[in-house]
């Protein structure tokens, strides 16, 4: 919230170049209004306690951001609003809960069974749900809803086998890590770490391999991907095991820090949602960017506000953003 | 059936008792006519108008805890709170439609759960307000039920008089529930068929050509979603009423999704039943709304 109160108005003119900076290179004006409202909160507070809220913010970032690129790009590419999409990161944490505590393996092992098998997971959906939903011509609304029942399916069956109680991973909770004064948790510095590799992985992906640029094709225009010859029912596959994959990531980086039930990927579904629509739906750059910033921002918020309410936070972002720039703060100007 | 449960290792502790108990449907029917007026508000603005609603937890929380709030800590009385409430979840219900609903209906869908959510986490945390994860029932010797008890005494004197020896604490709030809910039935009935009723189908069908039309479209989106409200808050007294004590977990989203879910049972079950809605697609055929639309142009 504070990227978006802190924006400078002193004169007429710095803000229209500010504007035009913002339609010129949306990306760089965003980072400059994040910077802004970061030397204004050390201002206000310390540089300490900025930093020390950031780190927080860049690990519930990651997992934001993880589980956001999936969405979006499952909704860019098949206009569904997969509300399962949090269940994705629920049955992911079990499977990493199964290898690492069930069968006491390592924690790598864990994040290695949760993605494939929550990629399986959509992969099997699409092959036995979504894509026979689409040859019926299934519309908006009958989609919606069969998400809604898919993710009380999905919760359900986590509950029937693992029941409703309170699980750890097999993690590290104790130890912390001193960085230039900061205190992190060693587990958090650990998913910090491995959210960003694989958001980077992503990234690079998206932006360089022909699958990605496949992906980002179809997200942009289905008819015309297809008209220039793309296969788009192996693409959509494809999309699906990134989804999958990433969900179940986020899933255990969730499961890891906090703890393993069956509403944690409910409780990450709207803040997901959130990140999404701040960067733009259907787009999957603005989605890391969005998820990210969504992180900083409710951590931040804490400096100022009660943290039981920073949860809040993220669906006042998300009802300013849709009133105010609902094409996403990266996003092209278009009607919506 | 104990036998079944053997079988499939499940823990099935089923027995017929319950299900001959009055107390039990009573119950149960005092649930169900709750959730028939949250489905008719969502069929209201799902079915009729063409918005995706989600945000009907939100509405009936706000109706709850502002009649709780102006009974216990206002000191209102509770025939005053009601409509007070009501007309709270009315305005809530304009507050949130006005800027979200000029949106594209899944962002407004989201935009809806997010607002519930929002709604949700302040009865959670306003602990001064609300009590928190404690709930609100009852502040000192008062309780924000207590004229209901009274009126639901003298019902059950009635029954009583009728020849009913015992009657069951929840059957008079039974009977009052459903009162309700069938005549908002009635009343939502009659509005589907007037010219209003036509506007809002005109909507659902295709909105462009309503407005071509010279409806102001938002308008009649914030009436529908305005109604909703009011129904979702007569069904949050009732889980008032019902529970006698009121928690955020109560107007929980997963909760609002069975709701949400019982809604589209009912409406497709109108559907099927011959009721006159068509299409539930929401991205309609073209013929479909212009026919609709030629319609709308004799009214």
């Amino acid at each position: 919230m504070e990227a978006g109160t802190a924006a400078p108005s002193p004169r007429a003119g710095g803000v229209a170049r500010v504007a035009q900076l913002g339609r010129r290179h949306p990306a760089a004006a965003a980072l400059l209004v994040l910077a802004i409202a970061v030397v204004a909160m050390v201002a206000a507070r310390s540089l300490h306690d900025v930093a020390q809220t950031g780190l927080n913010g860049l690990s519930l970032g990651s997992v934001y951001a993880l589980g956001a690129v999936g969405l979006t790009l499952v909704y860019g590419t098949l206009r569904l609003v997969n509300f399962a999409h949090g269940d994705f990161l629920t049955f992911g944490v079990y499977m990493a809960y199964l290898v690492n505590v069930t069968w006491e393996a390592p924690l790598a092992l864990g994040i290695v069974s949760a993605m494939a098998m929550t990629a399986l997971l959509g992969v099997l959906f699409e092959r036995t749900l979504w894509g026979p939903m689409r040859a019926r011509r299934a519309g908006f609304l009958q989609l919606i809803l069969i998400s809604i029942g898919l993710a009380f399916v999905i919760r359900s069956g986590v509950q029937y086998v693992w029941g409703t109680e309170v699980r750890l991973l097999n993690v590290n909770v104790v130890d912390s890590v001193e960085l230039l004064g900061l205190r992190i948790g060693q587990t958090e510095l650990v998913v910090i770490v491995i959210g960003f590799a694989v958001l980077i992985a992503t990234g690079l992906m998206l932006r360089y391999s022909l699958l990605g640029k496949r992906m980002r094709a179809l997200a942009d225009n289905f008819e015309l991907a297809e008209t220039a010859g793309i296969d788009t029912s192996r693409v959509v596959l494809h999309t699906w095991v990134l989804a999958g994959g990433l969900a179940g990531l986020a899933g255990v980086l969730a499961g890891a820090v906090t703890n393993v039930k069956p509403e944690l990927g409910l409780e990450l579904l709207l803040p997901i949602f959130a990140a999404v629509i701040l960067g733009g739906i259907g787009d999957a750059f603005g989605a890391l960017a969005g998820g990210m910033v969504l992180g900083l921002m409710i951590e931040w918020s804490t400096l100022f506000i009660e943290a039981r309410w920073k949860v809040a936070v993220g669906f006042v972002v998300l009802i300013l953003v849709l009133v105010v720039r609902p094409q996403g703060i990266f996003g092209r100007a278009r009607a919506i | 059936m104990s036998e079944l449960g053997q079988l499939s290792g499940l823990p099935l502790a089923l027995t017929f008792q319950a299900f001959t108990d009055i107390g039990f449907w009573t119950g149960v029917g005092v649930i169900a006519g709750t959730y028939a007026l949250v489905a008719l508000g969502l069929q209201l603005n799902v079915g009729f108008t063409g918005i995706v609603n989600f945000g009907q937890a939100g509405f009936m929380a706000v109706g709850a805890y502002t009649m709780a709030i102006l009974v216990l800590k206002v000191g209102f009385s509770f025939w005053l709170a009601l409509p007070a409430a009501v007309l709270a979840a009315m305005a809530f219900g304009l507050i949130v439609g006005l800027p979200s609903l000029r949106l594209r209906a899944d962002y407004f869908a989201i935009a809806t759960l997010a607002m519930a959510e929002i709604v949700r986490l302040t009865a959670q945390n306003a602990r001064g307000l609300t009590g928190g994860n404690q709930g609100i029932f009852c502040e000192g010797a008062s309780c924000y039920d207590d004229s209901w008890n009274s009126v639901s005494g003298t019902i059950t004197g009635w029954l009583e008089g009728l020849g009913w020896s015992d009657p069951e604490t929840l059957f008079p709030l039974l009977l009052v529930v459903w009162t309700t809910a069938a005549l908002a039935a009635v009343l939502l009935h009659l509005a589907q068929g007037s010219p209003w009723g036509r506007v809002l189908r005109a909507i659902r069908e295709d909105e462009d050509a309503a407005r071509a039309l010279g409806k102001n479209t938002l308008l009649y989106k914030l009436q529908s979603l305005a109604i909703s409200a009011l129904l979702g808050a007569l069904a949050g007294f009732f889980v008032a009423l019902n529970l006698a004590t009121l928690h955020p977990k109560d107007f929980e989203p997963p909760g609002h999704v069975h709701r949400l879910r019982r809604a589209h049972t009912w409406w497709i079950g109108q559907l099927l039943g011959g009721g006159r809605g068509c299409d539930p697609d929401v991205d309609g055929s073209r013929s479909h709304a212009v026919r609709r639309a030629a319609d709308l142009g004799r009214t």
